[in-house]
Formats: structure tokens, sequence, C-alpha cells
């Protein structure tokens, strides 16, 4: 659903909406993936990242996103020597996704003492992003809300164990989403929250033995000029 | 938000409202925020609006290629055209004002997006001072806009990589001009011809920006959307009517813009970006640009 704040903004640092304000809010999501400042990221750009994005500072912009730099933060303007004083060690490739993929796509590889995690994400323009992938399973995550993603056994109570435990957390949920390859294979869960999950909380679902996977996303975006 | 214009045209209609009002109501609705929230948050990009464009007029910005900076400050001072002294002129200095900022990397608000960013605060705030409209008003014009543009999102595209300068200067265009006949006291149904009016003129429009850069023609784009959007206001508020309805014009936007060939996408291949001397200032410029940071 397209926010009128999402046209009507967002406020950001020039000069482009997709390879600047995108690729900032994108770093963002990878910061929230290994909770923090990487010590090290590889970015490989795709399509139009890649041709035009040293000119639009995307590679200034998605280094501001991984120090945890918002989209209107001036900030942008010096990420690679501030990145360069607080450690964080990133090179940029150049790579071909694929035509079927987003123009504007890089995946990134980042680590953060014994933290890793990669994630595949698109800027679709006017600063709206999506997530496609993170750790090799394909997700749909956009950042408008705080979102917790996970892989677990297709069994019967998984939805009413997860809910309960947000519940208990305080957190209430904006959208779930429930997919499974196959009955009984793998069920892949999107949660969407108004509020946002803790560490504790995390490690709490990824405590159950039959979640194989769980990682939790920070809010990067929607309401627009509010932000 | 609504996914056609006229859905949301029938709405205003119906209940003897605004498409502001309309567009207001329902994104609170989505968003679970309440319509004095929404309001301030427009408010709030209103500040940033103008205050890019305050810096821009300055004419001290340049951007890191060097390629842009400076003329809007001499739109606003330089030697008199046939319509100096004009709205049309101001409105002009105002849209490359904030191209000017944004190519410098200064903060604008992306409307639709940064490319097309000069041309919705230009109009508004221009006509704005030159018609005395209330805070208010303008506040709500930026809401009517909003809608249209989520409307482009939901049918079309708003992206250069995706649909070509249409999508983002297009958008841009036709988001203006309807917000402004809005402003202005034109009808809902008005609105629409304007931005069907406005997007005719802007169909087919490449994203061709030398080296790929928001710079160049980008900042001359916005000056030179703003002029069609004045166009389509003027249309529209003399009770011209577009025969082709509103939805079906944003539609086919869309539909030329997948069909655009890769070259006029953004990717500096085609158009003004593959001319010689396009290729020449690109190589040159932006060889600059990296040996300074290095």
């Amino acid at each position: 659903m397209v926010s009128l704040l999402d046209i009507i903004g967002p406020v950001m640092v020039g000069p482009s909406s997709s390879h600047t304000a995108g690729a900032c809010r994108l770093g963002l999501l990878g910061r929230g993936l290994v909770g923090g400042t990487p010590h090290k990221a590889v970015i490989e750009l795709h399509g139009s990242f890649a041709r035009t994005g040293e000119g639009h500072g995307t590679d200034k912009a998605v280094v501001a996103g991984l120090l945890g730099f918002r989209p209107d933060d001036e900030r942008i303007r010096e990420a690679l020597q501030i990145a360069e004083r607080e450690g964080l060690d990133y090179r940029f490739e150049k790579t071909t996704l694929g035509d079927a993929i987003h123009p504007n796509t890089l995946r990134m590889r980042l680590e953060r003492a014994d933290v890793s995690a990669t994630l595949t994400g698109s800027s679709l323009g006017a600063g709206r992003v999506i997530v496609s992938e993170i750790d090799g399973y394909p997700v749909e995550v956009n950042g408008n809300f705080h979102t917790i993603v996970l892989v677990a056994e297709d069994r019967k109570g998984s939805i009413a164990r997860i809910t309960g435990i947000l519940a208990e957390h305080d957190i209430n949920i904006a959208t779930l989403r429930l997919t499974r390859k196959e009955r009984g294979g793998d069920a892949f869960m999107v949660i969407e929250c108004d509020d946002p999950p803790g560490e504790a909380l995390r490690d709490e679902i990824r405590g159950l033995d039959w979640v194989r996977w769980a990682r939790r996303l920070d809010r990067v975006g929607g309401g627009g000029a509010g932000n | 938000m609504y996914r056609a214009l006229a859905d949301a045209i029938r709405d205003a209609d119906a209940r003897g409202q605004t498409l502001a009002q309309v567009a207001i109501d329902q994104e609170a609705k989505d968003q679970g925020r309440s319509a004095a929230e929404v309001r301030s948050s427009l408010a709030r990009a209103l500040v940033v609006m103008r205050s890019a464009i305050g810096d821009g007029l300055v004419g001290d910005l340049y951007s890191a290629s060097g390629l842009v900076g400076g003329d809007a400050a001499k739109l606003m001072t330089g030697p008199a055209g046939p319509l100096a002294g004009t709205p049309f002129r101001d409105i002009l200095s105002r849209a490359l004002a904030v191209q000017e900022v944004n190519a410098a990397m200064g903060v604008i608000v992306a409307a639709p997006t940064a490319g097309g960013a000069g041309i919705l605060p230009a109009v508004m705030t221009g006509l704005a001072k030159a018609k005395s409209v209330s805070e208010e008003k303008l506040v709500d014009g930026l809401a009517t806009a909003g809608l249209i543009g989520a409307v482009i999102a939901e049918r079309a595209s708003l992206s250069g990589a995706e649909g070509g300068c249409q999508a983002e200067t297009g958008a841009a265009a036709g988001m203006a001009a309807g917000a402004a006949t809005e402003m202005l006291g034109g009808t809902p149904q008005e609105v629409g011809h304007a931005v069907a009016l406005t997007m005719q003129g802007m169909l087919g429009l490449v994203c061709d920006p030398l080296g790929g850069l928001v710079e160049l023609p980008c900042v001359f784009r916005n000056a030179t959307g703003s002029a069609i959007a004045l166009a389509g206001i003027e249309m529209a508020m003399a009770g011209i009517t577009f025969a082709i309805p509103v939805d079906e014009v944003i539609d086919v936007m869309g539909e030329i813009g997948r069909e655009m060939d890769v070259r006029y996408r953004e990717t500096a291949g085609g158009g003004l970006a593959a001319t010689p001397t396009g290729r020449r200032l690109a190589k040159e410029r932006l060889y600059q640009i990296r040996r300074s940071t290095e």
C-alpha cells in the first residue's frame, strides 16, 4: 500500500531518491540485521546502481545507512571518511543479478563480531525499498514496519505460539504473512509490527526448537516527511 | 491510498469534499494516524521545500561535477526576458533552485523523487504567493499531490530507471498541476483534467542524464516540467477537458515506460547522455569527482 507521505517525502539529502535515499535505507536495514555498525561490508551493485551509483553518492549513502545515518542526515556527504574512522571496512563490487531483478538492486554481506548476514534489496524510486533475500531465504520486506522474518517447521499451533510470544512482549502485529512450499515443508513467516521487537524477543523465538532461522529488521521508512 | 483517480474524484463529489480531504482521510485510515498528524507531516515537508528554494536562490551551490549551479539565481536576477516579473519566471527559478540544492547533496523533499523534486514546490509556493493562498490550502494541496503520485505509483511507475523521465518529472508535473488546480479553487473533475492535460505533454520523455547523474538535463527538466504543469492548470481551469480519462493517461505512461529501451532509463546509454559532448563532459567531470574524493 502506497502512503501519501512516501510520495511527498522522504526529506532527504540529494541527489537521487532511488540511488541515495533508497540506498541509505537498504544500508540501515543491513545494519539492523547485524545489530549495529558492521566491521566488514562487501556490497555488490547491480544494474543502474552499478552504472551510475558513484556519481549519485550510492556508495556514500549505503555506507551512511550502515553507520546508522538516516536519509536526511547531512553526514551522508562525509560517510566514507566517517566509516574509516569508525572501523567499518567496506568494499564495493559490480555484479549482474539477471534481467528479472529491479535495475536498482544491491547485495551485501555484513560481519559484526561473530554475527554475519546477507541481504539483497532493491530501491524502487521515491525512496521506497524492498528486501528480497536475507541469508539466502526469499523474503519481501519494505522497511515500513519493524519486521520479524522466520523459517519454521510446518506444524500445528506455530502461529499461536509466535503470536503469543509477541503478545507477552507487548508487541502489536500490523500484518502477518505465512507461506510454505509444500505441506510439512518449511513454513515462512513475515510479521510486521507496530512496536519495535527487542533482541530478547528474537532470541526467545530462536530458542524454539522448531524454528530454523529468525531475524528482525528495524523500521527504516514509511511516514515519509513525518520521519 | 486510492488506485484510481476516478474513484477519489467520485468519492469527493459524493461527499462534497475536496480531493485533499478525501486523500487525508484515506491516509489516516490506511496508516492508523489522525488527519491532524498527516497534515502536520505535510506542513513539515513544506518547511523543507521552502528552505531548499531559499538556499538554491542564493546561487552559491554547485554540484560535485560543477555542471550544475548558479542558474536559479541568474533567472531570478538576470536580464529580463518577455516574462520577467511574472509568476511564470518566478516559478521557473524556484524549480531550478530546488534542483541545484539537490545536485549539491543538500536537503530536499523527494516529491515524488529527488530528480523531479523542484516542480511541486515551485508551482505550489509560486502560485500561492502570486494568488495570496492561505498556508492551510497550500498544505492541503500537498495532500492532493500525494494522492495523484500514489495513483501513479500504483498504476505506472515513479522511477526513471523503470519508466524514463516521464515517470519522474512527468509524474511531478501531473501532481503539481492537479494540486495547484485544487488549491486555486478548481473542482475535483478539473483536477483530473489538469493532471491529464499535463501528463499528455510529458509522455515518452526519456531519462538521459549525463553520466547517469541527477544533474543535466534533470535540473532544466524541472523548469520545463513546471511550465507544462502551468499550461495544464491554465487549460483545466478555463474549463478545457481532455477526452482520455486521467487514469488511462497514467496507464499509458506506465506502458510506454515498460516498452522504453534500457538506454533511455537512467543508464546514460542514450539521449543527451550519449551525445559526443554529453559523453565528453561525463568523462571529464566524473573523472574529476573520483580524483577529488581519493
